[in-house]
């Protein structure tokens, strides 16, 4: 995954946030607004039900920056993660009673499935991403995605390829015991 | 130096069976060139094969490739697996929604925190509007592409009493916007975005300096030591003590107080994302109604001074009599209707003297947006839709005063 934030940057933001600093908060979200507000979207569908898990995430995080563990991980991926844990949690309870057991499973597996593909496209390195949005978006086939870019038709291939294969794991089922990938251990990132 | 290596039309491309519908078509080559040659008539070897699923899933090879893959996939197990793992993955892609975040939820975000948490180290009431601002704009910034970056800005303001503009780009405001936010910085004894061979003088100076000094015309690179400058100066202040508010800042021709320097930098950052998104024609909303109102009291506060320099430049009609500084002399009540507005008593014969409502000459009243664009130099007194009773001279300098507090 690309860290187009430093690692240091993460860790001064968590001292910061926990010193209290308001304008901490106001560039934390300024940072992850957009990538919280439209996982949310993506799991849930709708534009108010976004807004409301912004407020519950950066709240969260605002109460809780000890949380984070740089170790685990960039604090993107754990802002991802919290996101997307409460987004799904939301989901069940919304569609609770609405079909069978299996069909809300299946939802809630498509709606992780997407928001980790979500996650994964916007962090992959920006070479992987500028291919896969050329041959998929702009339609255009690998020859021409490399004169676009300026690389070689081995490139092409092999930058779509490793995209695709990057993205695939989002489509990987967590066992109970394992992490989903990109985002770091299981249960780390989980707000309750 | 593309081009498809067979003969066969893509027209006759067939996707493979069962393949997710998302899967675009690959669209006819536009191009006419040699085609290189990747595939030669001998069979591809394997390690070429596996080198296209990723095109292969995509439907972005050619119609010979494709067969050449498929025939493969029957015949190698881990190359089909793979398959199909990248065309599971090709169904994730999903266009981004461009979706743009209710600029109002920043606010509401970050009280719904605060009222959770009060901040230790909170952001000065004062800064508040320009931090919001800045964050506003580059929201909008946010999904620009290279071509948005260099659309064309016309800057307008007013210049004894007529209208200027100037013609730049969207990269060129943001510029101009990092350059006398400079000013603050340096107040505040941080690094100068000029560097030390910075020229004196004001805005003006400053920015017509960072335009030719840049030698080629900004780009999408400045936004980050825009965004970088902006989110400091809010940093520092929240650290600075209390006194700090009232830390001159130099603007060259004038000063103003530290706070009221960064209500002057919020509202001429509304101002030039204004221009910025009518370039490139998204819309954009007014400031909320308690930021704007703290705009607008600003300019209030500035007009008895503005007044008094076109007096000295006759610009404006002489005072009537002298004042003694504290005493109540001649008003004009400034109504400004809708969010932000409130009511000004606006002192006429001196900055010194104390407006009072028994000595109200004239009365005027207009809209906050109508008000703030005249302040910005948008539209011209003349222009200015304005309810207005009483000394009507009092009321031209009035305007005129108003307008003259724009500038580049």
């Amino acid at each position: 995954m690309a860290k187009d934030v430093p690692p240091r940057w993460d860790r001064r933001m968590q001292q910061r946030l926990a010193r209290g600093e308001a304008a901490a908060l106001g560039e934390l979200y300024d940072r992850f607004a957009s990538l919280v507000h439209s996982l949310a979207h993506r799991v849930l569908g709708d534009e108010k039900a976004a807004d409301r898990i912004t407020r519950e995430v950066f709240g969260y995080i605002w109460e809780n920056p000890d949380a984070y563990d740089p170790k685990q991980g960039s604090m993107r991926s754990w802002v991802a993660r919290i996101t997307q844990g409460q987004a799904v949690a939301r989901l069940r309870q919304a569609e609770l009673g609405r079909g069978s057991r299996e069909e809300l499973e299946q939802k809630v597996r498509s709606a992780n499935a997407a928001a980790r593909a979500d996650y994964i496209v916007t962090s992959m390195p920006a070479p992987l991403r500028a291919a896969l949005e050329l041959a998929y978006f702009k339609r255009r086939d690998y020859r021409q995605a490399a004169a676009d870019l300026q690389i070689s038709e081995d490139e092409a291939r092999r930058r779509l390829r490793l995209g695709l294969q990057l993205l695939s794991t989002a489509n990987v089922l967590p066992r109970e015991d394992t992490a989903p990938p990109g985002y770091g251990p299981r249960g780390y990132g989980t707000t309750r | 130096m593309t081009g498809p290596t067979d003969d066969t039309p893509d027209d006759a491309y067939e996707p493979p069976a069962g393949g997710p519908a998302l899967i675009p078509g690959p669209r006819a080559a536009g191009d006419d060139l040699d085609p290189p040659g990747v595939l030669p008539s001998a069979p591809p070897s394997h390690a070429v094969l596996k080198s296209l699923l990723g095109a292969w899933a995509l439907a972005a090879c050619s119609a010979e490739e494709t067969q050449a893959v498929e025939d493969h996939l029957t015949e190698c197990a881990p190359c089909a697996e793979e398959a199909l793992r990248l065309r599971d993955a090709v169904g994730l892609l999903h266009p981004e929604e461009s979706l743009d975040l209710k600029p109002l939820l920043r606010s509401r975000v970050l009280e719904d925190c605060l009222g959770k948490r009060p901040a230790r180290i909170p952001v000065p009431v004062w800064a508040n509007p320009y931090d919001t601002e800045t964050a506003r704009l580059d929201a909008l910034l946010r999904d620009f592409g290279e071509s948005e970056w260099d659309t064309p800005v016309r800057l307008k303001w007013f210049e004894e009493d007529r209208r200027r503009s100037h013609r730049t780009t969207v990269a060129g405001v943001i510029g101009h916007l990092l350059t006398v936010d400079g000013l603050v910085a340096t107040a505040l004894g941080l690094d100068d975005p000029l560097g030390p061979q910075a020229p004196s003088g004001g805005p003006t100076g400053r920015t017509e300096h960072y335009w030719k000094s840049a030698g080629s015309p900004a780009t999408r690179k400045v936004r980050e030591p825009w965004r970088e400058q902006g989110h400091t100066l809010v940093r520092t202040v929240s650290f600075a003590g209390r006194g700090v508010a009232e830390l001159d800042v130099d603007y060259g021709a004038f000063a103003l107080p530290l706070g009221d320097a960064f209500l002057e930098r919020a509202f001429e950052c509304w101002v030039h994302a204004w221009d910025i998104a009518e370039a490139v024609d998204y819309p954009y909303e007014p400031p909320s109604g308690p930021h704007m109102h703290r705009m607008i009291d600003l300019a209030a506060r500035l007009l008895p001074g503005a007044l008094a320099g076109r007096r000295r430049s006759g610009l404006a009609a002489p005072a009537r009599g002298l004042v003694a500084a504290g005493a109540p002399g001649r008003t004009l009540h400034l109504e400004i209707e809708g969010a932000g507005g409130g009511g000004w008593d606006i002192a006429l014969d001196s900055p010194a003297a104390k407006p009072s409502r028994e000595h109200t000459v004239a009365e005027v009243a207009l809209d906050g947006l109508e008000f703030c664009q005249l302040a910005a130099g948008h539209i011209s007194p003349e222009e200015a839709a304005v309810g207005q009773t009483g000394d009507r001279e009092a009321i031209r300098d009035v305007l005129f005063a108003a307008a003259s507090l724009s500038r580049l």
